[in-house]
C-alpha cells in the first residue's frame, strides 16, 4: 500500500517520530525517549532501502513520483521524486541519523528526548530537500532545516555555541533568501509554474543567466562552504555536539553540491559555463589553500572541518570542469561518488574525535599522545577511517578524488595537478594528526586512564568501516544507478547553450 | 429612496454591539466585586453573537446603505470576523493580567468593545466621513486604553503621546480628505473615482490630498516615519492593552488603506505606490535594526511591528488583486503571531511583576518545554521561516511584489529581513541556550495557557497547510476590489 509513497514515508517517518519522541518529556524518561528514537530512525532507514533495490538504474528521469497540488494560488506542488543523483542521499541521510542516534546514546544527558527529536525532525527535512520536485517546496525544506540545526548547535554545543549558531544562521539565511528571489523570478519566467523541471527547460538570456547564477552561487556556496565564505563551519563543527557534526558533515554540507547540480547547472548553463573559471578557482583554493590551514590546526575537529571544506572545494571542482560546452562525465561523477564518501567518512572522523572526547574531554591534539597503547581497538578503526580520508585506494575517497583528477586532466592540466595536491595535503593533515595523537608514549594521566571502545561505538565504528571499505571497493554499486541520469543532465546543460547560441545569433 | 437606504441590516452586527456594550456598562454598577467574572463572561458572549450576525449577514456581493456611507462586502466581512477573534483571544490572555492589576472593571471591556466597534465601522465604511467617524471611535477608545492604568507614570504618558500624536495624525488625515473634497466634490469612495477617472477633478487639490491622506494614513499603520509613538504606546501601555494596540487596529489600517488607494484614488496609484515604497522600505529597514537594540520585549514588539507593517503596505504597493490578497493573508496571520508574542509576555508577567525584560525569557525552554516550543514557532513565524505561516505571508507579498516586476526591490526587502531574522534569534537563543535565572511557576491561567498553545498550533498548522485561508483571502479581495 505504500509502494507510491516511499518518498513521504522517507520524510514523515521520522519527522512523526521526532514529534513522537517529544512528547516523552524530561529526562527522566531518557531511556524511553533513546529507544523510541532508535526505532524511528531504523524504522525510516528500513523504509528507504526500498528505494535502492526498486530503482531502475537505466530510466534518467524521475522515479518514485508523488505529485499533489500544495498551494493552488502559487502553483506549488507537493511533488517528490528521485533520479540517479539524488537517490543515495536520501538514503545516506537515513543512514547517518541512524548514527546519529547510536552516537548520542549515553554522550547526550541533558534534554534528551529534544536532541533525539531535533535529529529525526532534520533528518525527515533534508530528505524533503533532496526528493523535492517542486522549488518552494525545496525551499521551505532547504530553510526549516535551520531550525533543528541551529538548536542542536546551540543547546547541545561547546563554550562558543551561541556565536557559532547564530553564525550559521544567518550566513545560510542571508543565501537562501536570495534563492527564494531568484524562484519567485522563475516563476514568473516560466509562466506559472515552480516545477524544477519547467525552470531547467526554460532558455533564459545570458545576462539573466547571470543575475540567476549569482543568486544560486549565495545560496549554494554558503552551505557548500566554499571559499571564501566557509568560516561559519569550522566554528559551527567544532561548538557543534558530535551528531552534530556528523550530521552537518556528512549530509547539509551536501545539499549546497546538490543544489549546483540540480538548480545551477541546468538553469543557468551558459552562466555557469561562463563563471566556471570562478568555481574552479574558488574550489582550487579551498583545495589547496584551505588543506594548509588544516594543517596547522590544534583541534581535532577545526582539522576536520577543514578538511571537509578542502574536500567540498574537490566536489564543486568536478561539478564544474567544461570541455567545450559538455561537462565531463568522469569528473560529476567522480564528484558524486566523492560527496556519498565524504558522509562516510567525515561522519566517521567527527564519531572518533567524538569518542575520545566523551573520555577526556578535550579537543586539542596537544592533550593526546600514545592513545594506541589503552585504545588499540579503537586505534586501529580510526587508521582506516584516516586513510580513506586521505584518500589511500581500496577506501572510498580514492574513487571520487581519482575520477575528479581523471576529468581535471582532460579539462585543463594545471587544474588537475593543483588538485593532485590534495593527495598531498591531506595525507598530511591527516596522518600527522593520527600520529601525533595515536602513536608515541602515553602522553599524560588522562590517556593512561582511557578505556576502549564499548559494543555500542563499536557497532558504529564497523557499520562505518564497512561501508568505507565497501564503496572502495565496489563504487560500481553506487555509480552504475547514477550513469543515466548524470548523462542526461549533461546533455541538458549542453543542449541549452546551443539553444541560448541560437537565440541570440 | 428613504427605505432602501435605511437598510439597517448590513450594519447589525455593529448595532448589537453597541446595545450589548451599553448593557455591559449598565450591569457593572449592579455587580459585586466578586462577580465581576460576569463582565468577561458577557463580553465574550456579546463577541460571539457579533460574530455570528456577521456570518449571517456577509454576502458574498457588495451592498451599500445609509445613503452609500456604509458598505458590506466580504473584505469587510473577513476583517470584522478577524477583529472580533482577536479581541476575543484578548480577553481570554488578559484576564489574570487586569485582574492583579486592579483593572478588572467595565471600562476595560467596554473601551475594548467600544474599540471593536470603531473597528468594524471602519472596515465597512465607504465615504470618506464615516471612515473618519470609525477612526475616532477606534482611536479615542484606545488612547484611553492606553492610560488605563492612571496610576502608573508610564501607562499615562504612553495615553498623552499617543493622544497628541494621534490626534495630529487625525488632522493631517482629515485636511487631506478636504481637499480630496475641494478636488472631485465628492466624499463617497466610489464617486470619487469615477470623478477623477472621467476627469472632472481639480488634480492639483487631489495630489495635495493625496500626500496628506498618506501621511496619516502611515501615523495610523506606525509607518516610518511616522513610527516615533509605536514604541512608547507599547512600552507604556498595559500589557493586556498593547496586546490590542498591536493587533486588531492593525486588520482596519489594512481596509482604510487599500480603500482609500486601491478604491477611491486608483487613478494616483503612480504618485502613491512611490510613497508606499519608501515607507515600506524605511519601516522594514528601521524596524528591523532598531529592534536588535532593544531590551524591552514590549519596545521589541513595536519595532518588529513596524517592519512587518512594511510588508503589508508593500502588498498594497503592488496595486494588484494578489498583492491586496497577499496583504490580507499578511495582516490576520500577524494577529496570531503577535497575539502569540504578547500571550508570551503575560504568561511570565505575575502580580507585581512585568515579564517584558528579554532576560525574563532566559530558560524558558527548560521552565516550560511546551512554551518554549510555542516561542519557537512564534519567532521563526515572526522571522519568516518556513513550515511556520510567517513563511507563507512574506512569500505571498515578495511573490506579488516580484509579479510587478520590481526584482530589485524584492532583493532589498529580502535583504533587511535577515537583519529582522537577527533579533527573533536572539530570543530563541535567550529562551533555549541559557539557563534560566528564575524558577518561579509561570502563569497559573488555564484557559490563557490552552488558548496560547492553541496559537501555536495555529502558526504551525497554517504555515504547512495556508490553502484554505489563502483562498479565502483571495476571494475577499476578488469580490471586493472588482467594482
Amino acid at each position: 500500500m505504500f509502494e507510491n509513497h516511499l518518498l513521504s514515508l522517507a520524510i514523515w517517518l521520522p519527522i512523526l517520530s521526532g514529534v513522537l519522541v517529544l512528547f516523552v518529556g524530561g529526562d527522566s524518561q531518557a531511556k524511553l525517549a533513546r529507544w523510541i528514537a532508535l526505532i524511528g530512525a531504523a524504522v525510516s532507514f528500513l523504509a528507504t532501502l526500498p528505494l535502492f533495490t526498486q530503482f531502475q538504474d537505466l530510466h534518467a528521469g524521475m522515479q518514485f513520483i508523488e505529485d499533489k497540488v500544495w498551494i493552488s494560488q502559487f502553483n506549488i506542488h507537493y511533488a517528490l521524486g528521485i533520479d540517479g543523483i539524488s537517490l543515495f542521499f536520501v538514503i545516506l541521510n537515513s543512514f547517518t541519523t541512524l548514527l546519529v542516534i547510536l552516537a548520542g546514546w549515553e554522550v547526550i544527558q541533558s534534554r534528551v528526548s529534544h536532541y533525539m527529536a531535533a535529529f529525526l525532525i532534520m533528518s525527515g527535512l533534508i530528505n524533503g530537500s533532496f526528493a523535492a520536485m517542486d522549488a518552494v517546496l525545496f525551499y521551505v525544506f532547504f530553510e526549516a532545516m535551520l531550525i533543528p540545526m541551529y538548536l542542536i548547535i546551540g543547546i547541545w554545543g561547546g563554550p562558543r555555541r551561541v556565536y557559532a549558531s547564530v553564525k550559521f544562521f544567518l550566513y545560510t539565511l542571508l543565501g537562501s533568501l536570495l534563492l527564494l528571489v531568484a524562484f519567485l523570478y522563475l516563476h514568473k519566467a516560466s509562466g506559472g509554474s515552480f516545477s524544477i523541471a519547467d525552470f531547467q527547460s526554460l532558455s533564459l538570456s545570458r545576462d539573466i543567466q547571470i543575475l540567476l547564477f549569482v543568486a544560486f552561487f549565495a545560496s549554494f556556496a554558503v552551505k557548500v562552504p566554499m571559499w571564501p565564505v566557509h568560516t561559519w563551519l569550522p566554528d559551527a563543527h567544532v561548538e557543534a555536539p558530535t551528531g552534530g557534526s556528523m550530521v552537518l558533515a556528512a549530509i547539509t554540507l551536501k545539499i549546497g553540491a546538490y543544489g549546483f547540480l540540480r538548480f545551477c547547472l541546468p538553469i543557468a548553463p551558459v552562466a555557469s559555463h561562463e563563471l566556471s573559471w570562478l568555481i574552479v578557482l574558488l574550489s582550487l583554493v579551498a583545495v589547496v589553500y584551505i588543506g594548509m590551514v588544516a594543517l596547522v590546526q590544534a583541534d581535532m575537529k577545526k582539522l576536520i572541518a577543514y578538511s571537509s571544506i578542502s574536500h567540498m572545494g574537490f566536489v564543486t571542482l568536478g561539478f564544474f570542469l567544461f570541455e567545450g560546452s559538455q561537462l565531463n562525465p568522469y569528473a560529476v561523477e567522480g564528484a558524486l561518488l566523492q560527496m556519498i564518501s565524504h558522509g562516510f567518512v567525515s561522519a566517521a572522523m567527527f564519531f572518533c574525535v567524538g569518542v575520545m572526547y566523551d573520555r577526556v574531554h578535550s579537543r586539542q591534539i596537544a592533550d593526546y599522545g600514545g592513545v594506541v597503547n589503552t585504545m588499540p581497538k579503537f586505534a586501529a578503526f580510526f587508521l582506516l577511517f584516516a586513510m580513506a580520508n586521505a584518500g589511500l585506494p581500496a577506501t572510498s575517497g580514492f574513487v571520487g578524488e581519482f575520477l575528479v583528477i581523471m576529468g581535471a586532466t582532460k579539462a585543463n592540466f594545471w587544474v588537475a595537478v593543483l588538485a593532485a595536491t590534495t593527495l598531498i595535503f591531506g595525507a598530511g593533515y591527516t596522518l600527522w594528526m593520527y600520529k601525533r595523537v595515536i602513536f608515541g608514549a602515553v602522553a599524560n594521566s588522562h590517556v593512561a586512564e582511557l578505556t576502549d571502545v564499548n559494543g555500542r561505538e563499536l557497532l558504529v565504528l564497523i557499520i562505518l568501516a564497512a561501508t568505507v571499505l565497501g564503496m572502495g571497493l565496489y563504487p560500481d554499486l553506487f555509480a552504475q544507478k547514477m550513469h543515466a541520469s548524470v548523462t542526461n543532465l549533461i546533455t541538458l546543460v549542453a543542449d541549452k547553450q546551443a539553444a541560448v547560441a541560437g537565440l541570440s545569433q | 429612496m428613504m427605505l432602501a437606504g435605511l437598510n439597517i441590516v448590513p450594519a447589525l452586527p455593529e448595532t448589537f454591539l453597541l446595545c450589548a456594550v451599553s448593557v455591559l456598562l449598565m450591569l457593572d454598577l449592579f455587580l459585586k466585586e466578586n462577580s465581576r467574572a460576569i463582565l468577561l463572561g458577557g463580553s465574550l458572549l456579546s463577541l460571539i453573537v457579533t460574530a455570528l450576525i456577521v456570518l449571517n449577514v456577509g454576502e458574498s456581493g457588495v451592498i451599500y446603505t445609509f445613503h452609500h456611507m456604509y458598505v458590506l462586502d466580504p473584505l469587510a466581512t473577513a476583517m470584522k470576523l478577524a477583529a472580533i477573534a482577536t479581541v476575543f483571544v484578548i480577553f481570554v490572555y488578559g484576564t489574570q493580567y487586569v485582574t492583579d492589576r486592579g483593572m478588572f472593571k467595565s471600562e476595560y471591556y467596554a473601551l475594548m468593545l467600544f474599540a471593536l466597534m470603531g473597528i468594524c465601522v471602519l472596515v465597512s465604511a465607504n465615504n470618506f466621513l464615516s471612515m473618519y467617524v470609525g477612526l475616532e471611535l477606534l482611536s479615542l477608545s484606545s488612547y484611553a486604553l492606553v492610560a488605563l492604568e492612571r496610576d502608573s507614570v508610564k501607562s499615562t504618558e504612553a495615553g498623552m503621546k499617543y493622544f497628541v500624536l494621534g490626534a495630529l495624525a487625525s488632522g493631517m488625515l482629515l485636511y487631506g480628505i478636504s481637499m480630496v473634497y475641494g478636488g472631485t466634490k465628492s466624499l463617497d469612495v466610489n464617486e470619487v473615482a469615477t470623478i477623477i477617472g472621467s476627469g472632472a477633478a481639480n488634480m492639483v487639490l487631489v495630489k495635495i490630498g493625496l500626500v496628506f491622506i498618506v501621511a496619516g494614513l502611515a501615523f495610523k499603520l506606525g509607518a516610518v516615519p511616522f513610527h516615533m509613538w509605536v514604541p512608547d504606546v507599547y512600552h507604556g501601555a498595559p500589557t493586556a492593552v498593547t496586546m490590542f494596540v498591536s493587533s486588531a487596529p492593525k486588520l482596519a489600517a489594512f481596509v482604510f488603506v487599500s480603500r482609500v488607494l486601491g478604491q477611491a484614488l486608483p487613478a494616483l496609484h503612480g504618485e502613491w505606490q512611490q510613497m508606499l515604497m519608501v515607507l515600506a522600505v524605511l519601516s522594514i529597514a528601521i524596524g528591523n535594526i532598531t529592534a536588535i537594540a532593544q531590551t524591552n520585549l514590549k519596545r521589541m514588539f513595536a519595532y518588529s511591528a513596524i517592519s512587518h507593517m512594511g510588508f503589508v503596505i508593500l502588498g498594497v504597493m503592488v496595486n494588484s488583486q494578489a498583492g491586496y490578497a497577499a496583504s490580507a493573508f499578511y495582516v490576520i496571520t500577524y494577529m496570531l503571531m503577535t497575539l502569540g508574542g504578547f500571550g508570551l509576555i503575560l504568561l511570565l508577567t505575575k502580580a507585581g511583576f512585568e515579564g517584558d525584560q528579554l532576560s525574563d525569557l532566559k530558560g524558558l525552554a527548560q521552565r516550560s518545554p511546551l512554551f518554549g516550543g510555542v516561542l519557537l514557532l512564534v519567532m521563526f513565524s515572526m522571522a519568516g521561516i518556513p513550515s511556520t505561516v510567517g513563511f507563507i505571508s512574506k512569500f505571498s507579498v515578495l511573490s506579488a511584489v516580484l509579479a510587478g516586476g520590481n526584482v530589485a526591490l524584492a532583493v532589498i526587502v529580502v535583504l533587511l529581513s535577515v537583519i529582522g531574522a537577527f533579533y527573533y534569534l536572539r530570543i530563541v537563543k535567550l529562551a533555549y541556550f541559557d539557563a534560566p535565572e528564575s524558577t518561579a511557576e509561570l502563569s497559573t491561567d488555564k484557559g490563557m495557557k490552552f488558548a496560547l498553545v492553541v496559537n501555536g498550533l495555529f502558526i504551525l498548522a497554517l504555515g504547512i497547510l495556508p490553502q484554505s485561508l489563502l483562498d479565502y483571502c483571495q476571494q475577499v479581495v476578488l469580490a471586493s476590489f472588482a467594482s
